[in-house]
């Protein structure tokens, strides 16, 4: 049994609440992020921005930042718009999302800036 | 018009059925059997005889033949193909016109195309391979109840494929220790856990019990890790009544997803209670029990793309698919054909896929290919790259053999199902660099690194019994 980890994960502890896509891997770097907003970009899908405090992440509408990004493929745009939500709202998760007009659902969702839980 | 007169006695099919001029149209159900006659048989005989037996004739002649128009109603052959690599058989395509079944009713076409014609004594064997269902009699059909992108909206999961786990052992659990199997792979990092097909009502756990446990299960582990989880709850039953009073139940508990069992619990109940699913806002999970008896002899029963068809028509928001890699058995590109099927809305014909038929499925919505059977995390970064984020994959044992337990296990097919999916859409080839790429995201994932070396020499090397007919012989 000693080899054997506990899983810790538990009603009081907030670091236990995750939030989709990618929460289970560490936070992105730079070059990462990057890369997938170019891979948004190539799928022809629309940039959009949201965000939330952590503790009301789970329900299906975040706070718009502004609207969509419609045809916005430069990633030095998105990530600037990004960063402009980040620093508005420092302790809230900032999502991107990739809406594809076509099948009418977002073709991806990540969080960008982790909030800080509570 | 033509004076027909009768006469009494036994005509060759082919006077009648085989009509290699005829071309089928637009609205005609379009049906391609693989035929292996007796010995001496024509092959224009055979082939008249399948579009017969399977529509509107009988052995011998009848007088009341001649009160209707059946040369309106028969089934008509219309081609013969070689198949490739097999001089025992050939393919025969059979067209039918739309009126001859009933709207909306899979088992009415069902019943004529592969009725007393599978038993038929000209034949030594005989396989349904693809029916094209004309956008006319899509139209009829009610469909998947909610369909991808609804099921991605009501549980909030984006860009990836989902993560599902059947409960084991199959059988004999109590069913507070099976929502205890269930919470601890929910708050791993699970979208779904699932109950296996021959749960149902056994005395040792009875399915009320069984619901009200595990919705406590997904009730905690949605508080505890922030996100919408569900448990194929399933509620195949001896009765279509008994069926929807369990469904029903599973309704008012608040469960987001239910299940059954497409073939053995019947196509009837399955449509009844796919209607029922759309009209409540229920998703549906669909196994498919009994599927390779009747799809995994080359020459004989029905290929699973037609299984994969009906089932679209029928209605269910996830179907069993295989997973190419695990334990079960599953051709690539037959399996890559049939995905294609149960999510595209237009499907081309294409025999490098064995699909015969162009396909139009309109705006009828698609159906989640589930890969499930003797999969682990090594297997992810290919099952990622087949499937794509449309799919449900769903470790069991993968998930609950884990030397930690099942929240460990849980979190290491997350973890690996992440990194599979950032990796790829960073623009890496994920089967050729899948082991780096698990290996990096063990780094951070103990749980990952232990399954990793649990797991490591596993593998199903057997060779496919139904491969796609080919030249390879």
């Amino acid at each position: 049994m000693s080899d054997m980890q506990d899983y810790k994960s538990s009603l009081s502890n907030a670091e236990s609440r995750k939030f989709e896509t990618f929460s289970y891997l560490p936070a992105m770097n730079a070059d990462q992020t990057r890369k997938q907003i170019q891979y948004i970009v190539n799928k022809g899908w629309n940039p959009s921005i949201e965000h939330t405090e952590p503790e009301n992440a789970s329900g299906s509408y975040w706070y718009m930042w502004k609207l969509p990004m419609f045809g916005e493929t430069n990633v030095d745009t998105i990530l600037a718009e990004l960063e402009n939500c980040h620093a508005a709202h420092p302790n809230n998760h900032v999502r991107l999302l990739g809406l594809d007009n076509y099948a009418q659902c977002a073709g991806a969702s990540m969080v960008i800036y982790r909030g800080k839980t509570v | 018009m033509a004076v027909k007169n009768y006469s009494a006695g036994v005509k060759e099919y082919r006077e009648t059925y085989w009509m290699p001029d005829y071309t089928p149209k637009d609205t005609d159900i379009l049906a391609c059997f693989k035929v292996t006659p007796q010995a001496g048989v024509p092959r224009e005989e055979v082939a008249a005889a399948v579009a017969a037996e399977s529509s509107t004739g009988t052995w011998t002649t009848v007088w009341t033949d001649l009160l209707t128009d059946l040369d309106y109603y028969k089934g008509r052959a219309y081609a013969i193909e070689d198949v490739p690599g097999d001089d025992t058989c050939f393919y025969a395509f059979v067209a039918y016109p739309i009126d001859l079944f009933e709207e909306g009713s899979v088992v009415n076409v069902m019943t004529s195309l592969v009725g007393n014609v599978f038993g038929f004594k000209a034949l030594r064997a005989l396989r349904l391979e693809d029916i094209r269902f004309p956008i006319a009699y899509v139209m009829t059909c009610n469909g998947p109840p909610q369909g991808i992108q609804v099921e991605r909206d009501i549980l909030n999961k984006y860009g990836r494929p989902m993560l599902g786990c059947t409960i084991k052992p199959k059988l004999g659990l109590s069913a507070k220790n099976y929502g205890r199997a269930c919470y601890e792979g929910l708050r791993g990092g699970l979208d779904f856990t699932k109950d296996d097909e021959n749960v149902n009502s056994q005395p040792f756990m009875r399915w009320r019990h069984r619901f009200d446990f595990v919705m406590e299960a997904i009730h905690k582990a949605e508080a505890e890790t922030g996100e919408r989880k569900g448990h194929y709850l399933n509620v195949t039953a001896p009765t279509a009544d008994e069926m929807m009073r369990r469904a029903e139940y599973a309704k008012e508990i608040g469960a987001p997803i239910i299940m059954h069992d497409y073939i053995t619990g019947g196509w009837a109940a399955n449509t009844q209670l796919a209607q029922w699913c759309q009209n409540n806002g229920m998703l549906l999970h669909i196994h498919r029990a009994m599927h390779a008896v009747l799809d995994r002899n080359p020459h004989h029963g029905i290929h699973f793309r037609v299984l994969t068809k009906i089932l679209r028509l029928s209605g269910g928001d996830h179907l069993h698919s295989g997973t190419v890699v695990g334990k079960l058995e599953g051709d690539r590109e037959a399996t890559l054909g049939w995905i294609d099927i149960m999510r595209d809305s237009y499907i081309k014909e294409d025999r490098s896929r064995g699909i015969f038929f162009d396909q139009d499925w309109g705006s009828m919505p698609g159906v989640l290919p589930v890969a499930s059977g003797g999969i682990h995390v090594w297997h992810m970064p290919a099952l990622v790259n087949i499937f794509g984020d449309d799919s449900v994959l769903q470790f069991g044992g993968g998930t609950l053999g884990h030397p930690w337990g099942n929240a460990a296990g849980a979190a290491a097919n997350r973890v690996a199902v992440e990194a599979c999916v950032e990796a790829r859409n960073m623009g890496r080839e994920i089967e050729k660099e899948g082991k780096d790429i698990l290996v990096n995201a063990a780094k951070s994932s103990p749980e990952l690194k232990i399954a990793m070396e649990t797991w490591k020499e596993i593998k199903f090397e057997f060779d496919t019994v139904d491969k796609l007919d080919v030249a390879h012989k």
